[in-house]
């Protein structure tokens, strides 16, 4: 084997100019991008009224909570947190059920393969956009006034705000299903609704099944707090007793849905790996 | 040039008919069996969420008219036609929407330095030892399932009214899922720059800064920038909590039936958060070349 060259910085210097000498322009990009963000974060945090004292006092404040809040206690209202749970299930369940079965239709419209003409199309995107650029919480404080405090509201706001995201979703998995299937059906015969019936849903159904599942245990997060404007569900209780300060109630609230996340998570884990395989999650 | 079909003998053909068919049964029954299960969980939800078709169908025209008179002016007249009218709040507004924007900002930095602080920690194949990652794991996941809005509620009280409670649980929840993003870019790096490294004899530090780093930076810079995405919608409901921001002004004007307030405030919200979907799309775009949106 031959010796190890002997390594001379100067040799290399100037056999690699692009690596050592940059141009000044490129190497400052990063110390100025850096020291921008710096600054904003600096001028964000005067201008919110951050000042060590506050943080300190809140600090100890928030530790005196969690002395508070050890041991988790539900007191005698188990059975109403228990029902609240499962309302709050409901809610995910329907909300997310009801968003697809109305986003399915609107998503065709959206999609660039099914509808080509982009006039149309147009409208349909900004119409799901504004409904997703809305906070699933602002759709629940709209329901409360129509159909009234309680869940259901809760069913509708959650609806209404995944059918923003669902036609986003579902429009992009037809765009990106096979062309080949839909152009054999039109060239045996088949009429437009033919070609998404046959062509078109049998590869996309995978697809929205396993994005559903996902949705309905990304809600039970959504439902648990949608609550603290009053539409249903455990954060209406959770709510309730931050604002009363029973903080033992308050954590064994928060265990409970943390319980109950970790349970949905995993049921529908198993079902979205059932129905579209393994892979195709991934 | 010949063409042959081949045609199978009757009996044989029968038969495999006969599987086929008992194949396509057999996954038409579990289709439908799955089915009915769904549709029985669907009728306990309804009847535990309370749905009551009869409200629905009674209240749908509200719905409707809410979207009326939150597009009509005390004047009576159509929101457009007089658009200075509309909008007369709109000094208060955008210093609002300013101060919605500089939450998630600086929720969002602070969030991604501490994601990035534990992140490490958290990856399989980074982390020095079992019982470290198995901690940071558990604490970065009750960060990101305890939802922001109710660590607000709780902030509120423990830092008082204000930006700062929103700011601070609009961190903890970044860190929760930035932390989970951030150490599975790291579980994809390419380990092999960490051996060489390591075998020059450096410290874990250094590894992590000349190995990893460099493989892993321009990923935790496109989720970051996709979470400030994320975070400026929660931002405009922290308010609703009393955590700063324009949710506090929306959620009176929802309250107080002001309601072409209502819908100029929704425009405003819209309006921003477009802008930002479409900023921060181009600069992930730069960033990271084109890539999928998750």
């Amino acid at each position: 084997m031959s010796k190890p060259q002997e390594v001379n910085s100067a040799e290399i210097r100037a056999r690699y100019p692009d690596v050592f000498n940059r141009p000044g322009s490129s190497r400052l990009t990063t110390p100025v991008v850096l020291a921008a963000a710096l600054a904003v974060f600096v001028f964000g945090l005067i201008d919110l009224d951050f000042s060590p004292s506050r943080l300190i006092s809140g600090l100890s404040q928030l530790g005196w909570i969690s002395m508070m809040m050890i041991p988790p206690d539900p007191g005698s209202s188990l059975p109403l947190y228990l029902k609240a749970l499962g309302e709050t299930l409901s809610i995910a369940l329907l909300g997310t059920t009801l968003a697809a079965l109305l986003a399915l239709p609107v998503s065709l419209l959206a999609a660039r393969n099914v509808v080509p003409s982009i006039i149309l199309r147009f409208p349909v995107r900004r119409f799901l956009d504004s409904i997703r650029g809305v906070d699933t919480l602002i759709w629940a404080l709209v329901w409360i006034n129509v159909v009234g405090l309680g869940p259901f509201a809760g069913v509708l706001a959650i609806a209404v705000s995944d059918f923003g995201a669902f036609g986003k979703l579902f429009s992009e998995a037809i765009e990106g299903a096979d062309q080949k299937q839909v152009e054999g059906i039109r060239a045996s015969g088949g009429s437009a609704l033919h070609e998404i019936r046959f062509g078109l849903m049998p590869q996309v159904l995978p697809v929205i099944a396993g994005q559903v599942l996902y949705f309905i245990e990304s809600n039970t997060r959504s439902a648990t707090i949608i609550g603290i404007v009053g539409a249903g569900g455990i954060g209406l209780q959770l709510a309730e007793q931050i604002r009363v300060l029973e903080w033992q109630k308050v954590s064994f609230l928060i265990l409970m849905i943390l319980v109950a996340v970790a349970a949905i998570d995993f049921i529908s884990g198993k079902l979205r790996f059932a129905i579209i395989g393994r892979r195709a999650v991934a | 040039m010949t063409l042959a079909v081949a045609i199978l003998p009757e009996q044989q053909l029968a038969a495999l008919n006969a599987a086929y068919r008992k194949a396509v049964a057999r996954k038409r029954l579990r289709l439908l069996a799955g089915f009915a299960v769904f549709l029985a969980a669907l009728i306990v939800a309804s009847i535990g969420a309370e749905v009551n078709l009869r409200t629905f169908f009674t209240y749908f025209g509200n719905f409707i008219s809410y979207f009326d008179r939150i597009l009509t002016l005390d004047s009576g007249q159509r929101v457009w036609t007089n658009v200075g009218e509309w909008f007369w709040g709109w000094h208060k507004w955008l210093k609002l929407l300013g101060e919605t924007l500089l939450i998630s900002y600086v929720g969002t930095l602070v969030g991604s330095v501490f994601a990035f602080a534990l992140n490490f920690f958290a990856a399989e194949n980074t982390s020095p030892a079992a019982w470290l990652r198995f901690t940071v794991r558990r604490l970065l996941e009750f960060a990101r399932t305890v939802p922001g809005i109710v660590f607000a509620l709780i902030f509120v009280i423990a830092f008082g009214l204000g930006p700062m409670a929103g700011v601070l649980a609009i961190a903890i929840h970044s860190t929760g899922a930035l932390g989970k993003l951030f150490s599975e870019i790291v579980e994809n790096a390419d380990m092999k720059p960490v051996e060489g490294i390591r075998s020059t004899g450096a410290s874990w530090v250094s590894c992590m800064r000349f190995a990893i780093l460099p493989q892993v930076s321009a990923g935790y810079a496109s989720y970051a920038l996709l979470r400030f995405e994320i975070n400026v919608r929660e931002a405009s409901v922290m308010g609703f909590v009393g955590a700063g921001g324009i949710g506090q002004e929306l959620i009176v004007a929802i309250r107080k039936f002001y309601y072409s307030d209502v819908s100029a405030i929704l425009v405003t919200i819209i309006v921003t958060v477009f802008l930002i979907d479409i900023t921060t799309g181009w600069v992930r775009g730069r960033l990271f070349g084109k890539e999928a949106r998750t």
